[in-house]
């Protein structure tokens, strides 16, 4: 390029690269704009948008805000500006184009080999004929490393032991509602589903593992059997299932009484509920029926269950035996 | 002062010092910062669209540190139970955890701070979704080669580490949504075998829901570790761009050993700065009109309530169109359980997915043997095989992330879940190996064609004296055929008109590039 003549950096030791020097009026440093005065006018109005933008924003603030008001004036006072500061790079500073020599990432070989002299050489002498130290830093390091794994790993909860395999439901436990009230054979009409826990356990972490689906699928001379082996487990048209899907473990909480089967509306699985139907898993991503609850009436006419559940409810994991 | 014995011949412009040259050659005294600094403003941006992809990221991620900061200082990271009697009259008197209440309070009673919370989700999707884009741009174009694996490897590591805080985050408003995000989150811990229930139990402070520690610990996770990683790696992201110089595409005067664009300083970091305010604009009026996860609507989470037809954010999409779709494979034998339809997709797929992509440069310098540095950007049809796999994967993702909307499609189409189900276990299969052929054929057919993309000239065709027919290019049509200006160096020096004197702008005539 004629326009550009270069002179020896001053001060600078040989061998560096000369800077090199313009003219104001190499084309390099002109506008990319071709009529710089109406790009000037242009970024300016953005500005001013922008600039009016805050104000708007601010003044919204101050009576009290409103989210609408404030996304349309930051939001469009935000844009403006930043529009016009990029237009103003774009058409009126100097685009070049500019070259930049690329320099080798690679160093010369002297200076690879001398790096891996100082790692292997140097770093050598740290264990050669010291090999007994360099044992019991080793050593040191990984039992540092085991021990610091306790607080941080440990610490955080208690081992699982038995605890994925125990609800709170017992021989007998009364059946309650979310509010803690008891549930009586004549409360639910058919078709209608109700969520229950056992009475007494009240907390967050109780009713999340207790969580049960009470279905009422036939009128109360019906003695519902879902499987031959569970023949008193359905009472007066009740069926009580877990409410915790065997799949990732969301609530089962939709009941269509048309066709007798419970959805989990996470990943869609769903279950054949009624009479010969144990909760089977008939579609998605389930991979077990949902435990029953077997249930009894007591004398004053409310629901209990004659046991626990006889499997861990839920999800599978490894230790998981039942299946 | 310490400019003295500085010439004229020092400043072949000939300006005189001014307060500027003072105050640098104090800090240049001290830092030595002149010759860094100079190279660093010299530094070269070559120009393309979607070079501006990475950017989108960066600055949702300045976005979402700013918005971030301002919810921390309202919200209350905690499952400790309240009764709420704030603004919000609907749910007056409702059961919540303090949590929940906090980011009700920001939604309606802290100014501007619906605005400022909605801003930091659209942040949040805008962030993954760029970086995503971002990550296309890389694969297609080929710059992942030597010397840029190392930067590849950090910015898949910041697409997961940004999935990861982006649920973690989702997760911290303690609602009915998210809270059953986090059970199913605590479900795919429960499936690994061997160590399964043993993380769940650790990670949630006992079985689900735990003792109440698991927001503060999201909390914490989501505020301050994962930030400073994914900061620490932008910084060595960025660090290696400028280490290693940005690619550019092959074009006038651009060679494998230069770079070819405008100067960090000012043009480039004019442009870039507005875009940072640009992207700030779209993103606060986003968050002002765009409703984005309405908790008040959704109610606090309590165990054993559902919402139904609820999808996860979109970058969560594959992983849970993935659970959705997988088939109930559990084996169980051997007095133990291992749930692989949760593990498969939950756990293993992700994990697959990541290593996959963290290998990819060196699976295709394997595959290509080519092991050469690369500083120009391959054209996506110049290289069918990569973009045919490329085209192929997204598929696969994509179809995916639909299968995430089973029941919502089931609902809009009025067809049956199974028949969703079954349609996406395929689909999922079938559409990628489409995709991917048809991509393959299309670069194939571009590639024959000469100058794609380009206006093209007119062709003559010559008939010669002895009848012989040839084809030549036409002269450039009037205005078409400006010559590009030689790259030049940037000045170090600009010497100026004399003082007083009338600057008049000089000649340019510069074709676009491309």
């Amino acid at each position: 390029m004629s326009d550009v003549t270069t002179e020896e950096h001053a001060g600078q030791p040989g061998g560096t690269e000369p800077l090199p020097l313009a003219s104001f009026d190499d084309p390099h440093l002109q506008p990319l704009a071709r009529h710089p005065k109406r790009a000037e006018a242009v970024t300016g109005i953005f500005l001013l948008i922008g600039l009016l933008g805050f104000a708007a924003y601010g003044a919204t603030y101050w009576v009290g805000g409103q989210p609408q008001v404030e996304g349309i004036a930051l939001g469009v006072g935000l844009f403006a500006f930043g529009f016009g500061l990029s237009a103003w790079g774009k058409y009126l500073l100097p685009q070049g184009p500019f070259v930049e020599k690329r320099h080798a990432l690679r160093s010369t070989d002297g200076e690879r080999a001398a790096m891996a002299a100082a790692v292997v050489e140097r770093g050598g002498m740290v264990v050669k004929r010291r090999s007994f130290l360099g044992g019991v830093l080793g050593l040191g390091g990984a039992v540092m490393g085991v021990v610091l794994a306790f607080p941080l790993l440990r610490s955080l909860g208690p081992v699982p032991a038995k605890t994925f395999e125990v609800t709170n439901w017992k021989k007998g436990s009364r059946l309650v509602d979310n509010l803690g009230r008891p549930v009586h054979a004549a409360d639910l009409e058919v078709g209608g589903a109700l969520t229950v826990f056992p009475e007494g356990y009240t907390s967050e972490q109780d009713m999340a593992v207790d969580q049960t689906i009470l279905i009422r699928v036939a009128g109360p001379d019906t003695n519902v059997v879902t499987e031959a082996s569970r023949a008193t487990w359905g009472p007066d048209g009740y069926l009580a299932f877990s409410k915790v899907c065997t799949h990732a473990g969301c609530p089962v909480g939709l009941y269509q009484h048309q066709t007798q089967q419970l959805l989990c509306p996470c990943h869609q699985s769903l279950f054949d509920v009624g009479q010969g139907r144990p909760a089977t898993n008939v579609f998605g991503p389930a991979p077990r029926p949902l435990p029953q609850l077997p249930l009894y009436v007591d004398e004053e006419g409310y629901l209990r269950s004659q046991a626990g559940y006889d499997q861990p409810i839920g999800p599978g994991f490894w230790e998981r035996t039942t299946t | 002062m310490s400019t003295t014995g500085h010439t004229t011949a020092d400043r072949p412009s000939g300006r005189r010092p001014s307060a500027v040259d003072a105050g640098l050659n104090w800090l240049d005294d001290r830092l030595g910062v002149a010759k860094g600094g100079r190279v660093f403003m010299d530094k070269i941006f070559p120009d393309h669209w979607s070079f501006l992809l990475g950017e989108i990221a960066l600055y949702s991620f300045v976005v979402l540190l700013a918005t971030g900061v301002f919810l921390t200082l309202y919200f209350v990271p905690s499952t400790a139970q309240t009764v709420y009697h704030g603004v919000y009259k609907p749910l007056d008197g409702v059961k919540m955890s303090e949590a929940y209440a906090s980011t009700v309070n920001i939604s309606f009673a802290v100014r501007s701070g619906l605005v400022i919370r909605q801003m930091h989700h659209w942040a949040a999707d805008v962030f993954i979704g760029s970086i995503a884009v971002h990550m296309c741009r890389i694969f297609f174009t080929g710059a992942f080669r030597k010397p840029r694996e190392l930067n590849w490897i950090v910015g898949v590591s910041l697409l997961f580490l940004a999935i990861v805080n982006g649920f973690l985050g989702y997760s911290l408003p303690d609602d009915l949504i998210s809270g059953t995000g986090i059970r199913i989150a605590y479900s795919i811990l429960l499936s690994i075998p061997l160590v399964g229930s043993y993380l769940a139990t650790f990670v949630f402070g006992g079985v689900f829901p735990g003792n109440g520690v698991i927001i503060p610990r999201f909390f914490i996770l989501h505020v301050l570790v994962l930030p400073a990683i994914i900061a620490g790696l932008i910084g060595a992201h960025l660090f290696m761009l400028v280490r290693q110089k940005h690619t550019q595409f092959p074009g006038h005067g651009r060679t494998e050993d230069n770079v070819v664009g405008s100067p960090m300083f000012p043009t480039f970091m004019a442009k870039t700065t507005g875009f940072l305010f640009m992207v700030a604009g779209v993103l606060w009026a986003l968050g002002g009109l765009a409703q984005i996860n309405p908790i008040w609507q959704f109610g606090p989470y309590v165990p054993y309530k559902i919402s139904y037809a609820v999808q996860p954010d979109w970058y969560m999409g594959w992983l849970d169109g993935a659970l959705r779709i997988m088939p109930s494979w559990e084996f169980a034998g051997f007095g133990h359980t291992i749930p692989f339809e949760v593990f498969l997709p939950g756990v293993l797929f992700p994990g697959l997915t990541s290593i996959l992509f963290i290998f990819w440069p060196f699976l295709e310098q394997k595959l290509t043997g080519d092991r050469a540095e690369h500083n120009l950007l391959d054209r996506p049809r110049d290289r069918p095989r990569r973009t045919a796999v490329g085209a192929a994967f997204l598929a696969f993702y994509f179809m995916l992330f639909c299968a995430s909307s089973t029941d919502v499609l089931a609902n809009f189409f009025q067809v049956s879940l199974n028949v969703v189900l079954w349609t996406f276990r395929f689909v999922v299969i079938v559409v990628p190996i489409i995709v991917g052929l048809f991509t393959y054929r299309i670069c194939l057919d571009m590639t024959g064609a000469p100058r794609v993309g380009k206006r093209k000239r007119a062709v003559l065709i010559v008939r010669s004296a002895t009848g012989e027919y040839t084809t030549v290019e036409a002269a450039p049509r009037p205005g078409d055929g400006h010559q590009e200006l030689e790259p030049a160096p940037v000045p170090g020096f600009i010497q100026g008109p004399e003082d007083g004197e009338e600057r008049e702008p000089g000649v340019r005539r510069v074709a676009r590039r491309t």
